[in-house]
């Protein structure tokens, strides 16, 4: 393991809600594992769980990277679906563009993007339309 | 925690060392060694899931022996709402009731009355705000246990009040001590029940700094002793007082059933409880007021230790609940039901206290899994390929404990073996090969 960074990297299948939140769920239980102070691990679980159904409702997939150091954990989420048309728009509670049908499975309540900002210490989002969107977040572990 | 004692143990004689316990157990506690399964204390939390599975029933739970109530001069028998589910002919909780005086206890109090009253301190604290929500109950010990070593962050959501079986063992005893003047080592105070959790706790109380309660009998143990009582109705006594919240709490959705929400969820078996506990630690269902989580599958009648099976139990408890919904409500309050202890993290998960080491462990633990053939057919007696790595990294396994990495070495083995025995000293080689020219 080089520079004391534990690396995980997950495939998202789109478009199959049966396995969306296995990835995040993953990840949750490397960081018990790794003993990761429980509300550390509570944000990030969080994060990549919005993150991961956001991939799966609206971008048909995508990947998570995750690395994890003593100081921070960096998440990040690519995407080549079709990109955000209005960051600031998107990143407001309850605004959701997704579809009725996915809202009848319970989820796209325009939760996604704020709940991620909320757990994180850091979000950048970079979309662009038509190529898909890279978001990166940071938790400080403070250790 | 060190010296923890579990009621789930092992009759090594009956173990063949298969692997159907290793492969159920939700906290990946059991492993087989030596051609024998091992029960790992530290991340046992009492399920007893695999005293369920077991087919040689080499898992049980350790209870006490009726002989026990010899060392007490006035006995108390509390029945777990449970117990009422198990006859096939009884119709009148009463005659039950008085069955187990006839069997020799010299008091009977009804865990379902305690749980009535629980019910009513549970609302008056969800009502108070000061709880962080959704409130998960605290009746089942395998489920707080599974929350202390899988779900820190819902700790703080568990309703810090201490159990219908607590509350009852409190009552009992104060109102015997008062009626006999006898100490409290002259009380015994057993418990009558279908879990194996709840006879752990008794030894070891969770959220509580001691227990009220001196030994715990199986259901299964009294069954047969209660049985010929059960016909005789002389000398009938009105003994019971619990109601139909009290009686339902056997049921899953008894509980939540007797609170003032309609906005709750109540799962129950381990496993649907562990994706429930995902789910509320994904801050996912932040919309529930309470949730109700039992181990075992249709709630308590479900317990390891019933006699009956659970959903023709649970039909005989609504009967039976429903027979005595006129009983009058408990009319006490109780300003001392909540718990005295905090309820500990134990990270039994976690590779190493080091983060640094974890990480490198963690690393290992992913390069051997990758080598392993991820079928997780546990011959190896760890419950998968990942616990193998896992087992492996914390230095209990090896690599050639998987059959078929083993089966690999061999066959390269035997190839290598083949491949010398073609090779022949000069003098027995055929013309033209490595001859000297």
């Amino acid at each position: 393991m080089a520079d004391n960074v534990f690396r995980l990297h997950y495939d998202i299948d789109g478009e199959d809600f049966s396995v969306a939140g296995e990835a995040s769920s993953k990840i949750k239980k490397t960081l018990k594992q790794l003993g990761v102070d429980p509300q550390i691990m509570r944000k990030v679980a969080v994060a990549t769980y919005e993150g991961e159904i956001n991939m799966v409702i609206h971008a048909n997939g995508g990947t998570i990277d995750v690395e994890i150091s003593p100081e921070n954990i960096v998440m990040i989420l690519k995407d080549n679906g079709p990109g955000i048309p209005d960051i600031n728009l998107a990143m407001q509670e309850g605004y959701s563009t997704a579809t009725e049908q996915v809202r009848e499975l319970g989820f796209g309540a325009g939760m996604g993007l704020p709940n991620m900002k909320k757990y994180t210490d850091e979000m950048t989002v970079d979309s662009r339309l038509g190529e898909g969107t890279t978001i990166t977040m940071i938790v400080r572990t403070n250790l | 925690m060190k010296n923890v004692i579990h009621s789930v143990t092992l009759d090594r004689d009956k173990c063949k060392g298969c692997t159907n316990c290793i492969k159920t157990c939700p906290t990946q506690a059991i492993r087989v060694q030596k051609g024998k399964a091992k029960i790992i204390k530290e991340r046992c939390i009492d399920c007893g899931e695999c005293i369920r599975v077991c087919p040689y029933h080499a898992k049980k739970a350790v209870t006490d022996p009726l002989s026990m109530m010899e060392q007490f001069q006035y006995n108390i028998a509390l029945p777990a709402p449970t117990l009422y589910g198990q006859f096939s002919q009884l119709t009148d909780i009463n005659v039950l009731l008085n069955a187990l005086v006839k069997l020799g206890f010299d008091h009977v109090f009804e865990v379902a009355y305690a749980a009535q009253i629980i019910t009513n301190e549970t609302q008056k604290l969800i009502e108070s705000g000061e709880l962080e929500t959704p409130v998960i109950n605290s009746a089942c010990p395998a489920v707080v246990k599974l929350i202390s070593v899988r779900f820190p962050n819902l700790i703080n959501n568990i309703v810090p009040i201490i159990s219908p079986m607590d509350l009852a063992a409190k009552m009992a005893r104060e109102q015997a001590r008062e009626k006999t003047g006898l100490a409290d080592d002259e009380i015994g105070v057993f418990f009558i029940t279908p879990c194996a959790a709840k006879a752990t706790c008794t030894k070891h109380p969770i959220g509580m700094s001691g227990s009220y309660i001196d030994g715990v009998f199986s259901i299964s143990d009294i069954y047969l002793k209660l049985l010929p009582y059960l016909n005789d109705k002389s000398e009938m006594k009105t003994l019971s007082k619990a109601g139909l919240r009290g009686v339902s709490w056997a049921n899953s959705g008894g509980e939540v059933g007797g609170l003032r929400t309609e906005n709750y969820i109540a799962v129950d078996g381990i496993h649907n409880v562990i994706k429930v506990l995902e789910e509320l630690e994904n801050d996912k269902l932040g919309d529930i007021d309470f949730v109700e989580a039992l181990a075992c599958t249709g709630g308590c009648v479900g317990g390891p230790l019933n006699v009956e099976n659970n959903f023709v139990a649970k039909t005989r408890i609504k009967k039976l609940a429903a027979g005595v919904k006129d009983n009058p409500p408990p009319a006490e309050e109780r300003d001392d039901v909540l718990w005295d202890a905090p309820i500990p993290y134990n990270p039994v998960m976690n590779l190493d206290p080091d983060i640094v080491v974890a990480m490198q462990k963690m690393q290992q633990m992913s390069e051997i899994y990758d080598t392993l053939p991820h079928l997780d057919c546990g011959s190896c007696g760890s419950p998968s390929c990942r616990t193998l790595a896992e087992d492996i990294v914390r230095g209990f396994a090896r690599e050639s404990d998987c059959i078929f990495k083993l089966r690999e070495k061999v066959a390269s083995l035997a190839h290598e073996m083949v491949e010398l025995e073609e090779l022949a000293p000069p003098s027995m080689q055929p013309k033209n090969e490595g001859e000297l020219q």
